[in-house]
């Protein structure tokens, strides 16, 4: 009785879960049977040498098709989901902020967030946010990430500096409220402040009913999102995993050592 | 499971054509078939001056010498000129006065087309003059005009009560002589618009006319004649939708623009013709002669929407003849399956400190080729002219085509010529993008290509906004299940 209720809980609690996960693109082998599993309210930082696949994982749990997915599953609250449209995905919860943000010319980031939560409420079968609420929500979480009105009416990502970019990424974040976020390399093209700003955006947005998964080269960033778990992954596979002292570790000695644990 | 270019292509099928439906009215329409007799009879059908039939015949004999054009980037069938019925008319004109006397299938016709002419008339504050297979059939909000001395009505019409006005100026900004449809539209146009607005008028609403093709294998000649008095101001609207036919109906219009000293005039068109089907059979030859000329101060604006028509063949232009005109293109052409456009403008520099600006966007998908074809010329009096374009071209999949072709002729050194061209795709990364934030893909090309038309877009009268960018996203739109 105990252990079943410890068992319903834990499946409640559990946010992704990926087993066995292989994947290819252009026959090249770029995932090799990894395993990975998130709880609501954690946050896991994945870390590894270039070229190991994290931004491959990523774009992966997003559903981009390009990838072909040749072994293993990917579950969501219990639901397999690599099936699923990436846009499917996005509707039960999964944001990516991605490492290189696109340009979408004339299309005003207010217009963007606009389209792409009441597409999501669509999905949902819910009318479109009225107005109001959506230029109330848009206020708060814009003062929550220090960006400035103008900003908004600005296209989506064009001519934006590296940490704009980046800023812009969070602020949908906040906007969409995902269940599970992805964050890759988010530090990569940001200054000092920017870092921090974005950081304590994303700690601002923290709960127990979400989690995040942060990929990083760098401990940098995980002075500010203080992860409950750090992933080594290297060759496709996560090899290796502890607390946030992991990442100091890492920081300290480089991945050669990880390499040489696995000769 | 890789979105290919193929997957793509897939999705931007057009769908079937909405407007796909036919009415039987019955129609009045002439044997197949052009000579002289035929242009005397259309021409005493109408009632017309001896001065008009005059002027068709002189026309009608100068066509008969011309040779169809060939310059453009666009490949189709010839139009057979003597198997097409030079006129069509609704068998029993009506004169109504109010909506309630129109033929209860035309008006049924009209809801079909999304136009609802009571819900028009009192929420858009637009007078709409509707052309049924070349005959006017409604005419509302002439009285509201008729106060401030604005004429709006059919060109048959003024030519019977306002022959001095329209003697003056028709053939004025396009000469019979001008080219091939030109002059056989001079010679067998069956009616338009005439749209006159006295000095110093501030016309106080969007003038708009519809037009649609109904009778099948039946040519449309419109004529539209839009004359501004001096310090006068009209904004002009022209939308069309025709029903699904298989052979190839021909459309060529002309279009003349007036603005005197001072006045302006803001034109606007959105194109929704019968692009053809899939496998590109059918669709409407747009071959369309509009053009403008501006004196001293005066301004004209040409924005057009284009997403329909098999083949176009479209070059809106300004004469900037006056001192300190100004002249001004905003396009957007949207082509899918086998779809062809080329289409452009010309801007004549002759006065001083005349400016142009033009803004072209066109849109390529499926098999289809898009030519943007712009003459900017500055004659030799012409000091301190000034031109601006800017050439963007958005391709969809790998088997469409963008092309630019600009003129720029230059005999006045004091000349500023400023031409810009992009040529982007929408690419993976901008769909995946939007499909991460529970964008479908479907959507996402929407929102991609009103971002990229934006610009022209905002140029458009707000009741044309709404509905260009419905049509734009319905032009692209494709089977995605």
């Amino acid at each position: 009785m105990l252990i079943a209720k410890k068992l319903k809980a834990n499946s409640i609690n559990r946010m992704l879960k990926i087993e066995n996960l292989q994947a290819s693109i252009d026959n090249k082998s770029i995932l090799n049977g990894l395993n990975l599993e998130v709880k609501a309210g954690e946050v896991h930082a994945i870390m590894g040498p270039n070229g190991a696949g994290k931004s491959t994982l990523a774009n992966i749990i997003a559903g981009k098709e390009e990838y072909e997915v040749t072994n293993g599953t990917i579950e969501l609250h219990g639901e397999d989901i690599s099936e699923l449209a990436p846009e499917e995905r996005a509707h039960n919860g999964v944001f990516l902020s991605f490492q290189y943000p696109v340009e979408i010319p004339g299309v005003s980031v207010t217009n963007f967030i606009k389209t792409a939560i009441n597409e999501t409420r669509k999905a949902k079968g819910l009318e479109d946010m009225p107005a109001k609420d959506m230029l109330k929500m848009i206020r708060e979480k814009s003062e929550l990430l220090e960006i400035d009105r103008k900003f908004l009416s600005r296209s989506l990502n064009e001519g934006f500096s590296g940490g704009e970019k980046k800023r812009n990424e969070i602020f949908q974040m906040a906007m969409l409220e995902p269940k599970l976020a992805i964050l890759d390399e988010t530090d990569s093209g940001l200054d000092i402040d920017a870092l921090r700003i974005v950081a304590n955006g994303v700690n601002k947005l923290k709960s127990k009913d979400n989690a995040v998964i942060v990929i990083t080269h760098y401990q940098r960033l995980l002075d500010y999102i203080v992860p409950d778990f750090v992933h080594v992954l290297y060759d496709g596979k996560i090899v290796k995993s502890g607390d946030a002292s992991l990442a100091l570790e890492l920081e300290a000695k480089g991945y050669d050592w990880i390499k040489q644990e696995l000769v | 499971m890789k979105y290919t270019e193929d997957d793509l292509e897939k999705e931007l099928e057009t769908q079937e054509y909405k407007y796909g439906f036919y009415t039987d009215i019955e129609s009045e329409t002439f044997a197949k078939g052009l000579n002289e007799e035929v242009v005397i009879a259309i021409s005493k059908k109408k009632n017309e001056p001896q001065w008009m039939t005059d002027w068709r015949l002189e026309a009608f004999r100068v066509w008969k010498k011309m040779e169809e054009p060939e310059w453009a980037n666009v490949r189709y069938e010839k139009p057979k000129f003597q198997d097409i019925a030079y006129y069509s008319a609704p068998k029993e004109k009506p004169k109504l006065n109010s909506l309630d006397e129109v033929d209860p299938e035309l008006l049924d016709t009209f809801k079909r087309l999304g136009i609802s002419l009571d819900e028009q008339k009192k929420l858009a504050n637009v007078a709409v003059d509707i052309v049924m297979d070349s005959v006017s059939v409604a005419t509302t909000f002439k009285k509201t005009l008729g106060e401030k001395g604005i004429i709006f009505m059919p060109i048959s019409e003024a030519i019977q009560e306002h022959p001095a006005l329209v003697k003056k100026y028709l053939g004025t900004v396009v000469p019979t002589t001008d080219n091939f449809y030109a002059a056989l539209n001079s010679a067998v146009f069956s009616d338009g618009s005439f749209c006159y607005i006295p000095k110093g008028v501030r016309c106080p609403m969007e003038l708009s006319t519809y037009f649609r093709i109904n009778e099948g294998g039946t040519g449309q000649f419109e004529r539209t004649l839009v004359v501004a008095d001096k310090g006068s101001f009209v904004s002009y609207l022209e939308g069309c939708t025709a029903p699904s036919r298989d052979e190839n109906q021909l459309h060529a219009a002309v279009v003349e623009l007036i603005a005197m000293d001072d006045a302006e005039i803001k034109y606007s068109t959105v194109q929704n013709w019968y692009p053809g089907n899939k496998e590109g059979k059918g669709g409407v030859y747009n071959f369309v002669t509009k053009r403008g000329i501006c004196e001293n101060n005066a301004k004209i604006s040409w924005t057009q929407v284009e997403t329909g028509s098999a083949v176009t063949w479209k070059y809106p232009s300004c004469i900037l003849k006056g001192n300190n005109s100004v002249g001004e293109f905003y396009s957007i052409a949207v082509t899918n399956n086998h779809q062809q456009a080329d289409t452009g403008t010309k801007m004549i520099h002759l006065g001083k400190n005349t400016k142009s600006t033009i803004i072209s966007k066109g849109i390529s998908a499926g098999h289809s080729q898009n030519s943007y074809r712009g003459l900017v010329q500055i004659n030799s009096r012409a000091e301190n002219a000034r031109n601006f374009s800017q050439c963007d071209s958005l391709l969809m999949g790998n088997a469409c085509g963008a092309h630019t072709f600009p003129y720029i002729e230059v005999k006045n050194k004091s000349a500023q010529i400023e031409h810009e061209a992009t040529t982007s795709k929408i690419g993976e990364e901008q769909l995946f993008y939007c499909n991460q934030r529970g964008i479908d893909t479907e959507k996402a090309i929407a929102l991609i290509v009103n971002g990229f038309s934006k610009e022209v877009l905002n140029k458009l009268p707000m009741e044309f906004a709404v509905e260009a960018q419905k049509l734009l996203e319905i032009s692209l739109e494709g089977s995605v299940g």
